[in-house]
C-alpha cells in the first residue's frame, strides 16, 4: 500500500520539481494518447510543442498570444496575494478595449505621437474604473468581490456588444457589428517587420518586473502580502485595509485594461465583439499555475499560449481534433495539482520502511 | 530522434529523386493533390453553421477523391487568433482557403495581401481583393417558403421569430418571412425576439417559451441551437429548423428546415482553381445553385400546402418567384420597390429597413 504522509514543512525542492514532473507526466501521457490515435508520438509532440515556434513568425505569434494573458495574470497576482478574489479580469479587459476604442475612434482623424499614449491610457483607466467599482462595493457594502466581479464581466460584455452595434459601429460597415479600422497613429507599432509582435508584449514584460519589485521589495507589497496572510494582523499593525484593497484592484484592473486596449490597437486594429476568447479567465489559471510569482506566471503564460498554438498546428498538419488541445491542457493542470501534493506530503510505502523510518516520523510529530 | 530525422531526410531525398524522375518522364505533376483549407468559427459538432461547412468539405473530398487534400481548423475565435490560423494554412501550402464566418473578414484581407498566389474565399463578408472572393447563401429564399408554410399552419395567427444580430442577412430574412405573410395570410402577426447571439440554447429556449406564452404557435429562428425546436416539441407547437436538418430534435414540431448546403459551392470553386479559371467575385447562391435546400416537410402539413411550397421552390429556382418583387413598402408605408421591379442584391446586401407589417423597431 502507498501512503501519503505530511512533511510538516513544505519541501523547497519539490516546489521546483513538481512542475517539471507534471510536464514529464503530461508528455508521456500525451505520447500514449497519440499512439492510441494512430499517430507517431514523436512527430505529434513535435507538431504540438515545437513546430508552432519553429520560425520567427511563430515565436512572435507566441508573444502576441501571450501578451494579454500575461498582463491580466500579473495584475491578478497582486490582488490574489492580498486574498482579494478578483474574477473580473475578463470584464476589465473588455472595458479597457471598449474605452480605448471609443477614444481611438474619436481621434480617428487625429495625427501625432500623443494619440497612442492617450488611447492606451484611456484603456487602462477604463479597466481600472471597472475594477474599482468592485472594490467600492466590497469596501463600503461588504459585497463579495467574487460575485460582483463575475457579474461585472457580463455587464462589460453587454456594454461592449451594445457599443459595437450602436455608437461605435462602422458607419460604412453594412450594419455589421464592428467599428471602423483605427487610424495608424492609434495603432501599436510592430516590433519586427513581417510579424505581428507589438509593444503590448513589452508592456507585459515591464509589468512583470514592476510587480516583482512591488511585491518583493516595497513596503506597499509587504502590506498587501500581510493583508492576504492575516487580515487581522494587518489591521493590528495599522495598515489601512480598505486602501490596500483599492490599490490592489486598481493595479489589477489597469493592467487588464491595458491588455484589452493592446488587443484592439494591436493585432485587431478595430473594435469587434470578440476581443477576448476568455483571456481574463485563462489568466486566473495562469496566475495560480505560476504560483503567483511573476517569473512563474511568465513561464506559465508562454506554456499556455504554446499549447493553444500547438492545437492549431495539430489540426492543420495532422488533422487532429481541437478537443485534443483541451485534453492536453486538462492533463497538464491535473498533473500539476497532483504533483503539488508532493510539496506538503511525501509518499511512503509502509511495507518497505515500516521498521526504520516510521517511528522517527511519529516522534517528530509528538515533539512538535 | 536524430536517427528518425536522418531517416526522414533519406526518405525525403529518395522521394525527391523519385519525383524528379517522374517529372522527367513528363507526367505525375498533376498527381499532387490540391490542398484546400477551411476555418470554422465553432466546433463542428453534429448540427449548425460550422457542421454544414464541414459537410461541404466532406462532399468536396468525396467528389475529387485523391485530387484534393482538405484541412480544417475548428473553433477559431474571431479575434486576434484568426489571422494566425489563416496564415498558417496559407504558409503550409494550401492553395484555396475558405474562411467561414463574418468575423474572419479583416484577418482574411490581411493574409490575402501577404499571399497573393493563394486563393481566399470569405463567407458572408463584403470585402474583395484580387485573390479574395466572397460567398453567401440566399437563405431568404428558403425563409420565404418557410414563411408561407408558417402562414398556413398557424391557428393563432401569431408567428415567432428568434433573431440573432440586426445585420443585413438577418433583416433580409425577417423581411422575406413578412412578405410571405403579407401575401398569403395578412392576418398573421410576426413577433421578433433578439437574442444577440448565434448560439445560446438558454436564451433561445427562453425566447421560444416567452413567445409561446403570448400565443405564438409557429417559431422560426435565425440562430443555431435546437432549443426552440425542442421547446416547441414539448408544448405541442411548430418550429422551422435552421442551417441543419433539425427534425431529430422535434419530430412532431419540425415543419421543415432551411438547410445550407455548401458542397456544390466548394466543389465548383475547387474545380475552378484546378482549371485556372478562378476569379475574385462576390458570389450569391440560392436554391437554383443547390446552396439552399428544403429536403422534407412534416407529414402534418396538408398536401395542398406542401404542393404550393414545392411550387414556390420550383418558381424560385427558375426565377418566376421573387421574394423581393415589388410593390414593397417600408414600415412607414413609403413605396421602396415599385410594381414590376425586383430589389437587387446590391440593395439586399446592405438592407437595414423593415418591410411593411413587421412589428417593432429595428434595433440600432
Amino acid at each position: 500500500m502507498i501512503k501519503l504522509e505530511p512533511r510538516g514543512q513544505h519541501s523547497k525542492l519539490m516546489a521546483w520539481l513538481s512542475p517539471v514532473l507534471a510536464g514529464c507526466l503530461t508528455l508521456v501521457s500525451g505520447a500514449i494518447l497519440f499512439a492510441l490515435l494512430g499517430q507517431d508520438p514523436a512527430e505529434a509532440l513535435h507538431t504540438l510543442l515545437i513546430m508552432p515556434v519553429s520560425d520567427l513568425y511563430g515565436v512572435a505569434e507566441l508573444f502576441v498570444k501571450a501578451a494579454p494573458i500575461l498582463l491580466c495574470a500579473i495584475g491578478l497576482s497582486v490582488v490574489f496575494k492580498a486574498k482579494v478574489w478578483n474574477i473580473g479580469a475578463e470584464g476589465q479587459l473588455l472595458m479597457g478595449g471598449l474605452i480605448g476604442s471609443a477614444c481611438a475612434l474619436q481621434l480617428i482623424d487625429a495625427e501625432g505621437v500623443w494619440v497612442l499614449p492617450l488611447v492606451l491610457l484611456s484603456g487602462m483607466v477604463g479597466g481600472a474604473l471597472w475594477a474599482l467599482l468592485a472594490a467600492w462595493l466590497k469596501t463600503y457594502f461588504n459585497a463579495n468581490e467574487i460575485l460582483t466581479t463575475i457579474m461585472l464581466n457580463y455587464i462589460a460584455l453587454n456594454l461592449l456588444i451594445w457599443a459595437v452595434h450602436g455608437p461605435l459601429k462602422d458607419p460604412d460597415g453594412f450594419n455589421f457589428p464592428e467599428s471602423a479600422m483605427f487610424s495608424d497613429s492609434a495603432l501599436l507599432p510592430t516590433l519586427i517587420d513581417g510579424t505581428r509582435i507589438h509593444y503590448g508584449m513589452m508592456f507585459a514584460l515591464f509589468a512583470v518586473v514592476v510587480v516583482w519589485v512591488l511585491l518583493s521589495r516595497s513596503f506597499l507589497g509587504f502590506q498587501i502580502k500581510v493583508l492576504g496572510l492575516d487580515a487581522s494582523a494587518a489591521r493590528l499593525a495599522g495598515f489601512r485595509e480598505k486602501r490596500l484593497v483599492w490599490i490592489a484592484m486598481l493595479i489589477s484592473g489597469a493592467l487588464a485594461g491595458l491588455a484589452g486596449v493592446g488587443e484592439v490597437s494591436g493585432p485587431l486594429g478595430q473594435l469587434v465583439p470578440q476581443i477576448s476568447p476568455g483571456y481574463g479567465y485563462a489568466a486566473i489559471i495562469v496566475a495560480f499555475l505560476g504560483r503567483l510569482h511573476p517569473v512563474g506566471i511568465l513561464l506559465a503564460t508562454l506554456l499556455m499560449a504554446l499549447i493553444y498554438m500547438g492545437g492549431e498546428m495539430a489540426q492543420i498538419n495532422l488533422g487532429l481534433p481541437i478537443a485534443l488541445t483541451g485534453l492536453f491542457q486538462g492533463m497538464l493542470l491535473f498533473y500539476l495539482l497532483a504533483c503539488d501534493v508532493l510539496i506538503n506530503f511525501r509518499i511512503r510505502i509502509p511495507a518497505l520502511s515500516r521498521s526504520a523510518v516510521a517511528p522517527i516520523a511519529s516522534q517528530k510529530e509528538t515533539v512538535r | 530522434m536524430k536517427r528518425r530525422q536522418f531517416n526522414k531526410l533519406l526518405t525525403g531525398i529518395a522521394a525527391g529523386i523519385g519525383l524528379g524522375a517522374a517529372m522527367f518522364g513528363g507526367q505525375a505533376l498533376a498527381e499532387e493533390p490540391l490542398k484546400v483549407g477551411f476555418v470554422y468559427v465553432g466546433p463542428i459538432g453534429d448540427h449548425g453553421w460550422s457542421y454544414q461547412h464541414d459537410q461541404g468539405r466532406l462532399a468536396l473530398e468525396e467528389h475529387f477523391g485523391d485530387k484534393v487534400k482538405t484541412t480544417y481548423v475548428e473553433n477559431v475565435p474571431e479575434g486576434a487568433d484568426a489571422e494566425r490560423v489563416i496564415r498558417n494554412l496559407a504558409q503550409s501550402g494550401h492553395e484555396l482557403i475558405f474562411t467561414t464566418s463574418f468575423g474572419f473578414m479583416n484577418p482574411t484581407v490581411k493574409v490575402a495581401k501577404q499571399y497573393p498566389k493563394v486563393k481566399f474565399e470569405h463567407a458572408t463578408g463584403y470585402k474583395l481583393s484580387k485573390n479574395l472572393a466572397t460567398y453567401i447563401g440566399k437563405t431568404y429564399e428558403g425563409r420565404y417558403v418557410a414563411g408561407y408554410v408558417a402562414s398556413q399552419m398557424t391557428k393563432s395567427n401569431k408567428i415567432g421569430y428568434i433573431a440573432s444580430f440586426p445585420i443585413p442577412e438577418v433583416i433580409r430574412d425577417i423581411n422575406a418571412v413578412q412578405l410571405a405573410l403579407n401575401k398569403y395570410n395578412p392576418e398573421a402577426e410576426l413577433k421578433i425576439i433578439w437574442v444577440n447571439s448565434w448560439f445560446d440554447p438558454g436564451k433561445e429556449a427562453d425566447a421560444a417559451n416567452a413567445m409561446m406564452d403570448q400565443g405564438v404557435d409557429v417559431i422560426l429562428q435565425h440562430t443555431d441551437s435546437p432549443a426552440a425546436m425542442q421547446a416547441a416539441e414539448r408544448r405541442g407547437k411548430y418550429a422551422v429548423g435552421q442551417a441543419s436538418d433539425m427534425s431529430g430534435f422535434g419530430p412532431n414540431a419540425h415543419l421543415l428546415s432551411v438547410i445550407d448546403d455548401w458542397g456544390p459551392h466548394y466543389i465548383a470553386e475547387t474545380q475552378k482553381v484546378m482549371d485556372g479559371s478562378w476569379e475574385s467575385t462576390p458570389m450569391v447562391e440560392g436554391m437554383a445553385e443547390g446552396a439552399i435546400v428544403i429536403p422534407s416537410f412534416n407529414d402534418a402539413i396538408p398536401a395542398d400546402v406542401v404542393a404550393k411550397a414545392e411550387e414556390l421552390i420550383a418558381g424560385i429556382k427558375d426565377g418566376s418567384v421573387q421574394p423581393f418583387a415589388g410593390p414593397i413598402k417600408n414600415q412607414a408605408g413609403e413605396l421602396k420597390v415599385a410594381e414590376g421591379e425586383v430589389l437587387g442584391w446590391d440593395e439586399l446586401e446592405k438592407m437595414n429597413w423593415y418591410v411593411e407589417g413587421v412589428n417593432g423597431e429595428l434595433p440600432k
